[in-house]
């Protein structure tokens, strides 16, 4: 365990590493090939006569296939979808952590059950709420029903229940009341964890493929994800253009990523081991 | 003596930690959980409820009744001669194949790759996030960047391969290599998810039983067995449960890359769902496959839970 890392080990690490952005590579590459040169064999590696035409084409047809209103769209809705979850999770988190009532440990329990429901099961029953709402092709179908899950509860909670509990007790018997012990003392204490769930549920919300597929309907309304399916159907064997929307969805969330990973993947591991 | 007292303190700090705040008033909490709980009732239990009621009725939303016929729907499934029966065990046999091949390779390969990104080494933190960066794409770009990488002709996976003199494959319209390719893409997308939730379960394993097992002679590997198994069971309950829920949910992967085909193999009960709800309007039946696809996937989820407790004793 303590040896240092052999030219093997090296090896490995990056092969695994090529084995991650080779796909990546490629995909943007495609990008700038002309339909022809897509699908040459042998594939050339660098463009040989590179061309924005593919980039053109999804970002300036408008109506046709309005990718930069498809990001806008994805980029409202999960913006939205994060703040609501941040708001009503911390909430509902800090009263389960830190505040004593009935039912408290039924109330939390059940909600953590739901965890294990699997997706598909409210599939039809939600939509038929939706369209019930009125809100079937609108953005409050993506933003609200996924803020129902039990993750970010169950998130904030165990945040909560490791922040001292002195700095509370102090601000209340100086006369403080319960929301402004929330809102000046935890929430404060609490700026990692909101960073991370922020970052989590905006990119569930933002990738999220087989709703918005079903709740949408005008092209005009659609996210990145359902509009790139319908991208395929429209241009099958132009991968250039194909691998373009692919792009545009997929650097963005990279960039993202780069400068968040830390709360992304402290995120994750956390929700995996107090599990 | 010492330690009993110690234990006791402990069990204290722990009841006062787990006790709530004094000084709030009655209503405090109710409030502070009502935003919460109005979205979790209208938007989960509402709707788990409201699918066992549409899954008890004939509920084509395109009619005006929608009449009441018990368990029929769930009957239909088990008659072969109904129109619902063949389709659904067709989509539960593609996703059960998915879901056993795909299952213990995303179990294995991302604890491998924990324990290579345990070790300390310079940029560890670089390969950790380069690993997990697949993960925060979704499917939609997956599978549209495989759909072309694994093109039997102008994929460039074929091209690679034919270097070595492998001929082409038809990764998406053979079989068993649709099936080896919806797995291998699955693998490289979340393989650094549950490989970040092993590395979390890796660190928390005390450093003093490794060195106890040493000092008994432990050579690596019965190091590894008799102590980084065992201390990553709990971890490995928790990645094998959410596994099979994300292969049970299986769609976008087969709907963008192999396009349920070839034939309809690798058309997943999701996607038969989906089409029976969505495309066919049946939402009763549908609503009545998606119950029994859940009823199915908590029978294996329990027998997996005891397969795992059995292990430990």
């Amino acid at each position: 365990m303590r040896r240092r890392p052999s030219a093997a080990f090296w090896v490995m690490v990056v092969l695994l590493t090529l084995l991650v952005v080779v796909p990546l590579l490629w995909m943007v590459i495609t990008s700038f090939k002309t339909v022809g040169e897509s699908q040459s064999d042998p594939p050339t590696l660098v463009p040989e006569d590179p061309t924005g035409r593919a980039f053109g084409e999804i970002l300036t047809t408008g109506g046709q296939n309005p990718v930069l209103r498809w990001a806008l769209n994805s980029f409202a809705a999960a913006t939205l979808h994060a703040l609501l979850v941040v708001v009503v999770a911390s909430m509902a988190g800090y009263a389960l952590a830190r505040m004593e009532f009935r039912f408290k440990n039924f109330i939390f329990s059940f909600i953590l059950l739901t965890l294990f429901i699997p997706g598909f099961v409210f599939l039809m029953p939600n939509y038929l709420l939706m369209d019930n709402l009125g809100w079937l092709d609108t953005l409050w179908a993506l933003v609200v029903p996924g803020a129902a899950g039990a993750f970010g509860v169950f998130f904030m909670r165990q945040f909560f229940l490791a922040i001292p509990k002195e700095l509370e007790e102090v601000a209340l018997i100086d006369g403080a009341n319960a929301w402004i012990v929330f809102t000046r003392i935890i929430l404060p204490n609490a700026k990692p964890a909101l960073a991370t769930l922020t970052v989590l549920s905006f990119l569930a919300n933002w990738n999220d493929f087989v709703w918005p597929l079903f709740v949408l309907f005008s092209p005009e309304r659609l996210t990145l994800p359902a509009g790139l399916s319908l991208l395929q159907g429209a241009y099958t064997t132009d991968y250039p253009v194909i691998m373009a929307g692919a792009t545009v969805a997929a650097v963005p969330v990279l960039i993202l990523y780069v400068f968040v990973q830390r709360y992304v993947i402290e995120g994750v591991a956390r929700s995996g081991i107090k599990g | 003596m010492a330690v009993q007292a110690s234990a006791g303190t402990l069990r204290k700090q722990r009841a006062r930690a787990s006790a709530g705040v004094r000084g709030y008033g009655r209503a405090t909490p109710y409030l502070f959980l009502a935003p919460y709980l109005l979205l979790f009732l209208v938007f989960v239990i509402g709707p788990a409820l409201f699918g066992i009621w549409m899954s008890l009725h004939d509920w084509d939303f395109q009619l005006p009744g929608k009449p009441f016929v018990g368990l029929q729907n769930y009957k239909d499934l088990f008659d072969p001669l109904s129109a619902t029966a063949e389709p659904f065990w067709h989509g539960m046999r593609a996703t059960g194949i998915f879901t056993l091949a795909s299952v213990p390779f995303l179990v294995a390969i991302p604890l491998a790759l924990a324990v290579l990104l345990n070790r300390k080494f310079p940029g560890r933190t670089f390969f950790r996030a380069v690993y997990f960066a697949p993960y925060v794409l979704g499917v939609a770009v997956i599978g549209l960047m495989f759909r072309y990488i694994l093109d039997t002709t102008f994929g460039i996976l074929n091209a690679f391969l034919g270097l070595f003199g492998i001929p082409e494959i038809g990764w998406t319209t053979e079989q068993p290599w649709a099936f080896v390719a919806l797995v291998a893409v699955t693998v490289w997308w979340t393989a650094g998810f549950n490989a970040i939730i092993y590395l979390a379960g890796l660190q928390d394993i005390p450093a003093e039983q490794y060195e106890a097992a040493e000092l008994d002679g432990a050579n690596t590997w019965q190091q590894f067995r008799n102590v980084t198994l065992p201390g990553l069971r709990p971890v490995t309950v928790f990645i094998v449960t959410i596994t099979l829920l994300a292969s049970a949910n299986m769609f976008g992967q087969a709907l963008l890359i192999t396009q349920g085909g070839p034939g309809d193999t690798t058309r997943t009960a999701l996607m038969v769902i989906t089409d029976t709800g969505f495309s066919q309007f049946r939402m009763g039946q549908a609503a009545a496959m998606s119950y029994l696809l859940a009823i199915f996937l908590s029978i294996v989820a329990l027998i997996t839970f005891a397969l795992m407790r059995e292990r430990k004793s």
